[in-house]
């Protein structure tokens, strides 16, 4: 088992025949993650070849939809164009949408957001890296080799933390591991992933990678604390960033009190979450847990 | 600053005084005689509380505005120089009101911000009267149409006599966070005027820097260079996402988070090594190339506090011998001028070609460490011992 994600995913990819879109889209099929084409609605009707397979473009995401089953749409599309790309795919009712763009307005999120409201997909995104079942399926930029299957269960705002926290955790490795992005609005949240991870039989244990800026952790931890059996470990970037300034992401900055990495690390200890100081000692406080279960 | 948000108010129609800019007392003073005497003189700086730090005067006469712009011009609030005053006609008001709009996070929507009680006293009013603070979210897909602002007026009990102007106000307000594309647009104070005439007297615009890049070049107008920090402007020219910070380890990494965690680490690190932290917050993101490197090492190596640096590589779609070969490229394209101790930590895809590169260079400045803890501890001791 897994969540969101799984080896009988069909997927698509909007954006596919620009240069990051066929440059991962290569990735993902190598990765063995069934690609089954892409749109372009000025090249429908084509074919590329991507990592040694023939891939049908089409017009629209619900006539990829319509021909090939697709269930899955990863978007690469340029931050200019992106909410009318997400609008699209929702329209069609694609059950998941992964946004990897990074750059979005932050206003474009907000419509996609509202529009996502009452209508049946789930968005992850934007500016993530996507999401991984190992040995199944990739539907993102996450590097496939780091870690295997396994009983852990990943989401984090961060791309690279992501990667780093699969690759301290690879003696173990992961059912699913989800970036869901760490810009101010976002489609999936830490806590819709919590929730999905709790219900996953295979998922035994959940590390939850946060920074700086909003108040998603501190809400998380409150879930986490009413609803989440599963044992927990956290681990809070930023410690460091001074008040005002923009970490890289556009969504992490400390303003006066709120969004400090202390009051995320102390809401998540209060909820009975182990938080590690460093990615080492959270992989380390996870794979005691994974010991003793 | 209060002069750029004013601009943004006057394009959209916000009714508000744009007043003259002086970067010096005698042009303050030449404003304030246009002006007939009384003016309100005003430190433009991007921090707030700028009256209780005395940024803030009323002169009577154009002299005191001189000497008042004299006072202030040179000032520090909150760390930032003022170099320049915002000089408008005195219009002392008869009320004080606050309005904003906002990106709500938590709601991943819009909120509104509206109070009769109180303006520049706000955050003290949300403490002792948080009833007289009305939120009021708005939908993300309707904005703000007549009717919603009507709402959100009569929700916020504007005086009846106010009402219309009002009305029309938060309807321009909008028009500014949407049309372009602010995170915040602040009135504060929104001024009852007299004869019953509503007036931005001041505020303040947040501006979605990804949205600039994409739809608003005209943006860029309203960053003013003589302000950043040189080695942030350096940086910036370059293309390259860097923070200054005020440490001796200088920092490199890839991907947003994994830079954060290293600051972290490094200052972690410090507190056994004389309390040295970390310099600087730099990403230089998926493609290490050597060109890229050389440019954040160039960076970096010119801030005069570094005496480590510390390159944090994890190699996800990058491969690390690609950012091998940018360190060794970037040594080579500096020569000379590299000249503080490099500990390298290579990790994930290909770290053993990475590894080998770096072995085989063999450059008498460059450490590698295995581990990122190992390795912010040894970055941590280098800087400490320099």
């Amino acid at each position: 088992m897994s969540i969101y994600l799984n080896k009988d995913s069909k997927i698509i990819v909007q954006g596919m025949t620009g240069g990051m879109g066929a440059k991962h889209t290569t990735l993902m099929v190598e990765s063995g993650a069934n690609i089954v084409g892409g749109v372009n609605a000025r090249k429908a009707g084509t074919t590329v070849e991507l990592g040694g397979k023939e891939l049908p473009v089409f017009g629209t995401v619900e006539e990829a939809m319509k021909e090939t089953g697709a269930d899955v749409s990863v978007a690469f599309v340029p931050p200019a164009f992106t909410k009318d790309a997400c609008i699209e795919a929702i329209d069609a009712e694609i059950p998941l949408l992964v946004v990897i763009t990074e750059g979005v307005p932050v206003l474009d999120t907000a419509e996609v957001v509202a529009y996502l409201d009452g209508r049946s997909t789930r968005m992850i995104g934007p500016n993530c890296p996507g999401i991984i079942t190992p040995d199944e399926s990739l539907a993102g930029i996450t590097p496939h080799t780091i870690a295997g299957k396994g009983p852990v269960g990943l989401v984090s705002k961060s791309g690279t933390l992501t990667y780093q926290m699969m690759f301290e955790l690879k003696d173990f490795g992961f059912t699913t591991a989800i970036g869901i992005g760490g810009d101010p609005i976002i489609g999936t949240t830490h806590i819709d992933a919590l929730e999905a991870f709790e219900n996953d039989p295979e998922t035994k244990a959940i590390v939850m990678i946060g920074e700086i800026g909003g108040d998603a952790e501190e809400r998380a931890a409150a879930y986490i604390k009413d609803h989440v059996t599963k044992p927990v470990v956290g681990y809070v970037a930023g410690f460091t960033a001074p008040e005002g300034k923009t970490m890289g992401h556009a969504g992490a900055i400390v303003s006066g009190s709120s969004g400090t990495a202390q009051a995320k690390k102390e809401a998540l200890e209060a909820a009975g979450v182990k938080v590690g100081k460093t990615p080492s000692e959270t992989a380390e406080l996870m794979r005691e847990i994974l010991r003793n279960l | 600053m209060e002069f750029q948000a004013k601009e943004l108010f006057a394009k959209h129609g916000v009714v508000t005084t744009l007043g003259v800019v002086a970067e010096t007392p005698e042009a303050a003073r030449a404003a304030a005689e246009d002006m007939g005497g009384a003016t309100v003189v005003k430190a433009q700086v991007k921090a707030g509380g700028r009256g209780k730090a005395g940024g803030v005067k009323i002169a009577k006469t154009a002299d005191e505005a001189e000497s008042y712009a004299r006072d202030i011009i040179g000032m520090e609030i909150k760390g930032l120089r003022v170099n320049r005053v915002l000089v408008t006609p005195a219009t002392p008001p008869v009320e004080e009101y606050y309005f904003s709009f906002l990106l709500d996070r938590s709601n991943r929507s819009h909120l509104c911000i509206a109070s009769v009680e109180g303006g520049v006293e706000i955050e003290e009013v949300a403490k002792t009267n948080p009833d007289a603070v009305k939120k009021i979210p708005v939908d993300a897909l309707e904005g703000v149409t007549p009717e919603k602002a009507a709402a959100i007026v009569d929700e916020a009990k504007f005086p009846a006599e106010l009402r219309d102007q009002a009305i029309e106000m938060v309807q321009k307000l909008w028009q500014v966070y949407v049309e372009e594309d602010a995170t915040l647009v602040e009135v504060n104070p929104l001024a009852r005027l007299e004869g019953d005439k509503l007036e931005a007297l001041d505020g303040k615009v947040s501006l979605d820097e990804n949205a600039s890049e994409v739809r608003h070049p005209e943006h860029a107008q309203f960053e003013i260079r003589e302000e950043a920090d040189p080695l942030e402007a350096k940086a910036k020219d370059k293309g390259l996402n860097y923070v200054k910070l005020d440490g001796q380890v200088g920092i490199i990494g890839n991907g947003a988070g994994l830079v954060m965690s290293t600051l972290d680490v490094v200052a972690y690190a410090g507190e056994a090594h004389g309390g040295v932290k970390p310099a600087n917050f730099l990403d230089i993101g998926g493609g290490a190339n050597a060109q890229v490197m050389a440019d954040g090492l160039d960076v970096i190596l010119h801030d005069a506090q570094v005496k480590s640096v510390f390159v944090n590589v994890f190699g996800g779609i990058t491969a690390c011998d690609e950012v091998a070969n940018g360190i060794k490229g970037a040594l080579e394209i500096l020569g000379e001028e590299a000249s503080k101790p490099l500990v390298v930590r290579l990790d994930g895809n290909n770290v053993e070609a990475g590894r080998r590169i770096l072995d085989e260079l063999n450059h008498p400045l460059v450490t590698q460490v295995d581990t990122m803890d190992g390795a912010a501890d040894k970055a941590a001791e280098l800087a400490h011992q320099a």
